[in-house]
């Protein structure tokens, strides 16, 4: 459905690439027209009764597409990691990728870097990017050998597509679900060491300069991977980094009772790199934040912790799990908007994530403050495996509106 | 032989269930100092037992024990069925290979099958570690932990305790407890529940304790257990009381830990020579099974009166005759223990 008649929203506090800003939003023809303006003669009008009108989330990179969600969270678009069963490692599945979330949820497949995600052969990149491909992914794990990692990003650089890799160092992790250290070896659980990351990152970076590629990270965790990251932006690398807020709200305590919710990949780390996490968003190293929404039901999570799948169901927590990092300081509102929506549309070229004139009207309307409490029983996800399940937290999504059609949900 | 309300040491422990407050044995990290002395000092009296020409007494009569074993055992699985057998009970016996495990069924619809057949006890033996109480969580009865992966295993430690007990009584050494004395466990401790479960279990009831392994099978962070780290077993020997050696857990390994079972028996093995840099009358321990001429050389192995080896097999009848009957004591409605359930 098309957007019918312009809307004009009052009465909120806009979040703009320039600050927070008073004044009115008005939507036309699926687009955001004016920023700051005031309604029209026969404009549609709302009142925002004083909430944050900001730009609809766009999530890069999830591993399921759950619309009611992504729409509870606020997230008008996500970019879908090729791990699917089967792989989006053809442009056919692709296509089918591109268009199933329309109109009321937009879906940017991230096309298999290689066959199968075997991490052999190179797919076809070039035919998937026709398809509606608004990147290229690794899946959820390295690619081992260099002159492949070399080759498909000379490759992706040609197409000019960005590459998301994974960067965990595949021999070092071998078969672990947990960083080495005290916790793992209290619960006898497999584990490698942390620097599995900072190894991967170093190859990825010096192969992603040589071939002129665009690298994003989607999770670096650890203090060392960070500080790369850092030294690798100082000096021009076109690289960015990703994370998801259970590394910079959770350290690997919250795996002590082998809560499987707490299965991630990469798995939990240590207080301290936590701590380098929340530094490096504050610093402006981390680019993105995103929900790495993976739900999965008691099949593949009630079972024992190295049995279990990773993952963990995001995408209704996100926003605010963002908030409370404005809350405690770490940024600001304006930078916040950025980490889940501005940053991660640049990345993939999509003309959305920001309320200004000429991009996309995906709008949602924000009470930051409203208390509530994550239940993992009664999501919206299609199941319920939140490592944050109990916890009070803040901020929800009051309206959403994706190219100025409002969403119910 | 002592009846279970009138323990020789009451006075150790707070009385009645106070003494024992958990439903389930998953791990000695969830155990106080004197739990463990509960469970030690209750299973004396079923050592006494054992040792009799008529080993049984008919306490869980009438009660199913599910020996419900996910993963290969002959020792533990045995040492198990004839405890329970030996208190009355009815004890019956799952082997993973020959169950629905392998048709698929996930361990919860397992345990749920379990469960509903009404066991009065399930003895949980599983690969992964956190197995055991994902289990516990799941049914209504109390579930034993007989080793999940490389977390817990809490029988052995006890057992191991009980037979060191044991073994300083014998030489007239006061012994309740371990207070000063010095422990060294060598071998895979990564892979090893049995090393995890000892180290809590000997450093609370008083003992130091050094682990010795290449750091490869040395766990990151181990330190943080209390153990004092060595990577020379010489220098690990130095002084020791007691030496626990634990084989190499081929099975749990992918990659290659060390060189060859020949390095490794010439860097960690335990001869006669190498045990002379130990205190002069150390003790030998092994939870088995032993891999004779890669940890252990048969000489050592087989010193009379030094290696315990075989009173630990002993003492493991012992120590899971008195964790069945603690922890049937509820639903037995034993006074003092709460109701039948």
């Amino acid at each position: 459905m098309k957007q019918q008649r312009p809307l004009t929203i009052e009465g909120g506090r806009l979040v703009t690439p320039a600050g927070v800003q008073g004044g009115a939003l008005r939507l036309v023809d699926g687009c955001i027209d004016g920023v700051g303006t005031a309604a029209q003669d026969g404009d549609e009008v709302i009142d925002a009764g004083g909430a944050l009108v900001a730009p609809g989330l766009v999530d890069l990179g999830v591993f399921a597409i759950d619309k009611p969600a992504f729409h509870f969270g606020g997230i008008t678009r996500a970019a879908l990691m090729p791990d699917q069963s089967p792989r989006l490692d053809l442009p056919s599945r692709v296509s089918y990728i591109a268009k199933s979330g329309k109109p009321d949820f937009w879906v940017h497949p991230l096309a298999a870097a290689t066959r199968d995600l075997a991490g052999a052969e190179i797919a076809e990149l070039g035919l998937m990017r026709e398809a509606g491909a608004r990147g290229v992914a690794t899946g959820r794990q390295w690619i081992a050998d260099s002159g492949t990692m070399l080759r498909l990003l000379q490759y992706a650089a040609m197409l000019d597509l960005v590459v998301v890799a994974h960067p965990e160092d595949a021999a070092l992790a071998g078969n672990a679900v947990a960083t080495a250290g005290e916790v793992a070896t209290r619960r006898g659980l497999p584990s490698a060491p942390a620097e599995a990351e900072s190894i991967a990152l170093t190859r990825d970076i010096a192969l992603a300069e040589m071939a002129g590629a665009r690298i994003h990270f989607r999770q670096v965790t650890t203090r060392a991977g960070l500080e790369i990251v850092r030294q690798a932006k100082a000096r021009g690398v076109s690289v960015t980094c990703g994370v998801t807020p259970a590394h910079f709200m959770l350290s690997d305590l919250a795996t002590v009772d082998f809560r499987t919710f707490a299965r991630l990949s990469p798995p939990l780390r240590s207080e301290d790199e936590r701590q380098a996490v929340r530094e490096a968003i504050g610093d402006g190293t981390v680019d993105v934040i995103a929900s790495g929404h993976d739900p999965r039901g008691p099949e593949d999570k009630r079972l024992p912790f190295s049995d279990a799948e990773p993952g963990m169901a995001g995408a209704e927590t996100l926003l605010a799990m963002t908030l409370s990092l404005v809350r405690d300081e770490v940024i600001d509102i304006g930078r916040a908007f950025e980490l889940v929506a501005t940053k991660p549309a640049e990345i993939l070229g999509v003309p959305a994530g920001a309320i200004a004139p000429g991009l996309e009207a995906d709008v949602a309307i924000i009470d930051p403050d409203r208390p509530w409490i994550i239940q993992s029983a009664k999501m919206e996800a299609t199941a319920g495996n939140t490592p944050f399940d109990g916890q009070p937290t803040q901020g929800r999504v009051l309206h959403l509106y994706k190219g100025g059609v409002p969403i119910r949900h | 032989m002592t009846s279970t309300e009138t323990s020789p040491h009451a006075a150790r422990y707070p009385a009645g269930a106070l003494a024992f407050p958990h439903r389930d044995l998953i791990g000695i990290g969830q155990l106080e100092r004197h739990e463990i002395l509960f469970l030690l000092d209750e299973a004396e009296q079923w050592v006494a037992l054992n040792r009799q020409a008529t080993k049984r007494e008919n306490r869980l009569a009438g009660l199913t024990v599910i020996n419900a074993f996910f993963e290969n055992s002959t020792r533990t699985l045995l040492s198990f069925e004839i405890a329970g057998k030996r208190l009355g009970a009815d004890v019956v016996n799952m082997h993973a290979a020959q169950s629905s495990v392998k048709k698929g069924e996930t361990l919860i619809d397992t345990a749920i099958t379990l469960n509903a057949m009404r066991a009065d006890a399930i003895v949980i033996r599983h690969g992964s570690s956190g197995a055991t109480q994902l289990i516990a969580d799941k049914v209504g009865c109390p579930v034993l932990n007989a080793g999940d992966g490389q977390h817990e295993h809490p029988t052995q430690a006890l057992l191991d305790a009980l037979a060191l007990r044991h073994a300083l009584r014998d030489r007239g050494e006061a012994a309740d407890d371990f207070t000063g004395l010095k422990i060294v466990i060598c071998g895979d401790i990564l892979h090893s529940r049995v090393a995890r479960s000892n180290l809590l279990g000997l450093q609370a009831l008083g003992a130091t304790v050094r682990l010795c392994a290449p750091p490869a099978l040395m766990p990151a962070g181990i330190e943080a257990m209390g153990a004092e780290v060595y990577h020379d077993f010489d220098a690990a020997l130095d002084g020791v009381d007691v030496v626990m050696m634990l084989r190499l857990q081929n099975e749990r390994m992918s990659g290659q830990f060390i060189p060859s079972a020949r390095e490794y028996h010439h860097l960690y093995g335990l001869t006669k020579t190498r045990l002379r840099q130990a205190s002069r009358d150390a003790l030998v321990m092994h939870p088995g099974p032993m891999n004779r001429g890669v940890e252990i050389d048969s000489e050592v192995a087989d010193m009379i009166d030094r290696s315990i080896i075989t009173r630990q097999v002993e003492m493991g009848v012992a120590i899971r005759m008195a964790a069945l009957d603690v922890l049937t004591r509820r639903s037995r409605g034993v006074p003092g223990w709460g109701d039948a359930a």
